[in-house]
């Protein structure tokens, strides 16, 4: 029963993961993107319009994540070129990005005549599969074994993700423009390129956590009305939780994919409450979560300086 | 420099759409008047057959097929392609085929929220305005609404799903008795498990009659056929949530549940339940297209009973204004055909049970004991019509809630 519901937790945390990272690694750099929710609907959309029409996972992720890059780029191009306000600009490529892949979807329908299902080669391609031999590992071959590929794809993504953060020169230098744009700018960073580089890498990301909500939890079938649902505001709320460290994240993916999941495998027989509580649950503890952190006042693990500040050169 | 150009630019486009604005205004508010002197027009004419239609038995005088115009009112949008506003849409295109109508007498309203009255009052006034004699409205949030435009437009009729107001002229409801088709889905449901356990996504809780009825007639009809099976029921809070619903379906799998029932708008149960190799009955529409390895059966909608039975008494004049409450008689109700993956049997018993009910059964009646013990209903007698939609707040006594 534990064992079932943790790996119910693994699968509802992964998408929120994806858009973590992606969040993350666009924070760092000094941008709060809240167009989470939108880039994540319209890698939902471009990957199963891909999948749908070409069978083929790669492509099908690739085309995520080229979409997750271009909504991205709207984004730099507003904020980092013409300094528009950061958070006006986010919540715009949030409606932006849900009117997008609700006008194409529909489009999609109509041309199928009806909800399109992926093939049964495509749904086979993602199904969950256990690891020969590892799989078969009691408890840990189930939990950690037996997942869909684009489970392993999110960590090992936010795995590279902390390593090219905190291990890489690059990485560092990102970190600088993020914290203080001014003084990166004069040790010779390129301030806008690096800026551009990771909102659309990490934009991306955020794609790619659209296509697990749309080929995995859809179940492969495309419905209109609510793919992403609110997982891209929890990403940027689990941004917080894991203090900008992807590798954090993960562990912060799964808490909030176990609160998700968890109204249903607590026995309604022995503890009775509301349904209400489970929904807030996430929320209450990244308040929590919020609180110890401002107590503890680390600089390690609190916003980057430079985030949400646009920079202008010329008012340095 | 470039920061002048781009106000400059903006400063031009705002104007432009100012003209842009008032320049429609202007067309919309003439078509408005010309559309006001065609409707008093329409009305003089209609009160004119009136009275030399007097042997027409309903409450208005007959409308000619070529000038009736039907309004529909949806909560959702039917190119969703499955689900409740394409069941109700499915029942408007059955209606304009079996009546020979043309598409623009049609007026469909699409993605009017429910909750919110200055929308639907919007809506159903632009179908008014394009002088529709009978106007549906699919989703119980429209009841208020339309009950005072009823009063307001004594001369249409306004036929209001799922609701509980009427007055008897020119505004009715209309439901239908899902639980009976639940019940032969149940039958399917009770001959195919193996572990004798079946899942029930549920949209909401106890409290809703609708849905607890539909729960309880499923284990009713699960009962007849295996008396050891039970009912394992998850509630999702949410009429249509494909994620919560997939987990929810996940949840009862885990727990050995080898058949999965529904009352949720998506396909998502059915394919969790695909994806495990198990089985599983969908709601709404015939999911054995999306399931195809894992679907036995879905209760389903016909509404085009009701619409296209509406609207040719309209055509007729022999509106009477009486509130519709169909079932598997009227053909309103019914299950999807059955699939493959059905047990052995199956169809003589679903049949059975079919004509059971056709002979006037009501599932509902006899020794009916909820699962806290209590005494619902007992040995001839039968839960009224109010009970069914009103009260239905207990589970039958093989429904389990963990």
């Amino acid at each position: 029963m534990i064992i079932n519901f943790l790996f119910a937790a693994i699968k509802a945390g992964t998408p929120l993961l994806f858009g973590t990272t992606g969040e993350i690694m666009t924070e760092k750099t000094g941008h709060l993107n809240l167009g989470v929710e939108g880039m994540m609907f319209m890698g939902a959309f471009m990957s199963f319009f891909v999948a749908y029409h070409s069978d083929n996972l790669v492509l099908s992720l690739l085309a995520a994540f080229a979409i997750g890059v271009f909504a991205a780029f709207i984004y730099a191009v507003l904020t980092v070129s013409f300094m528009a306000n950061q958070n006006v600009t986010g919540l715009t490529l949030t409606i932006f990005g849900t009117g997008f892949a609700k006008f194409f979807g529909a489009m999609m329908i109509d041309e199928a005549g009806g909800s399109p299902k992926l093939s049964t080669k495509f749904l086979n391609a993602i199904s969950e599969k256990s690891i020969p031999v590892l799989g078969d590992i009691p408890v840990i071959g189930k939990l950690l074994f037996s997942h869909n590929p684009l489970v392993y794809l999110a960590i090992v993504i936010a795995i590279l993700c902390t390593v090219y953060m905190l291990k890489t020169r690059s990485g560092l230098n990102m970190r600088a423009v993020g914290e203080n744009p001014g003084a990166a700018d004069a040790a010779g960073i390129n301030v806008t390129l690096t800026k551009y580089l990771h909102i659309m890498v990490g934009g991306g990301i955020c794609g790619l956590g659209g296509a697990y909500l749309s080929l995995i939890n859809g179940g492969g079938i495309w419905n209109n009305s609510s793919v992403v649902n609110g997982q891209g505001w929890i990403s940027v709320a689990l941004v917080i939780f894991a203090s900008w460290n992807p590798a954090k994240a993960i562990i912060g993916s799964l808490v909030f994919g176990a609160f998700s999941v968890l109204q249903f495998y607590v026995p309604k027989n022995i503890i009775e409450i509301p349904n209400a509580f489970y929904v807030m649950l996430p929320f209450l503890i990244t308040t929590f979560v919020l609180i110890v952190t401002s107590m503890k006042k680390s600089k390690e693990g609190s916003q980057p300086a430079g985030c949400g500040v646009n920079y202008f050169r010329e008012e340095r | 420099m470039f920061k002048k150009l781009l106000s400059f630019t903006l400063a031009l486009t705002m104007v432009f759409s100012l003209t842009a604005c008032t320049a429609k205004n202007a067309t919309t508010t003439g078509d408005a008047t010309t559309d006001n002197a065609a409707a008093t027009e329409g009305a003089a004419t209609s009160e004119g057959t009136e009275e030399t239609a007097a042997t027409a038995t309903g409450l208005f005088a007959p409308v000619a097929k070529e000038d009736i115009k039907v309004g529909v009112i949806h909560i959702g949008d039917p190119a969703d392609g499955a689900g409740y506003s394409f069941a109700h849409d499915q029942g408007i295109v059955a209606m304009q085929q079996a009546l020979g109508l043309t598409d623009d007498q049609i007026i469909r309203k699409n993605n009017v929220s429910d909750a919110d009255a200055v929308a639907i009052r919007t809506a159903i006034e632009e179908c008014l305005e394009e002088e529709c004699q009978i106007i549906f409205g699919t989703s119980w949030g429209y009841m208020d609404t339309m009950e005072q435009l009823a009063a307001e437009y004594p001369e249409v009729i306004f036929s209001h799903c799922s609701g509980y107001k009427s007055n008897g002229t020119n505004f009715n409801n209309y439901f239908g008795r899902i639980y009976q088709a639940r019940y032969l889905a149940g039958v399917a449901a009770g001959l195919k498990t193996q572990s004798d356990k079946i899942g029930f996504v549920a949209a909401m809780g106890k409290d809703n009659s609708e849905v607890t009825g539909g729960i309880n007639a499923f284990a009713m009809g699960i009962e007849s056929v295996n008396p050891d099976a039970k009912v394992y029921v998850k509630v999702t809070n949410s009429w249509f949530d494909p994620t919560l619903e997939q987990q929810a379906a996940e949840s009862l799998l885990d727990m050995g549940c080898d058949v999965i029932g529904q009352h949720a708008d998506t396909t998502a149960p059915q394919l969790a339940a695909e994806a495990r190799g198990v089985w599983g009955c969908g709601y709404n529409s015939d999911m054995t297209k999306d399931a195809p390895a894992a679907h036995l059966t879905a209760p389903i909608w016909n509404w085009g009973t009701y619409y296209t039975s509406a609207v040719q008494s309209v055509i007729d004049g022999t509106w009477t204004g009486e509130n519709y409450f169909g079932g598997l008689t009227e053909g309103l109700v019914a299950i999807s055909p059955l699939s493959d993956n059905v047990a052995e049997g199956t169809a003589d018993a679903i049949n059975a049970a079919e004509v059971k009910i056709l002979a006037g059964f009501q599932v509902f009646e006899g020794n009916i004991v909820d699962n806290e013990g209590n005494q619902i209903c007992t040995e001839g007698k039968a839960l009224t019509d109010a009970d069914i939609t009103g009260k239905m707040n207990w589970y039958y006594k093989n429904v389990v809630v963990q």
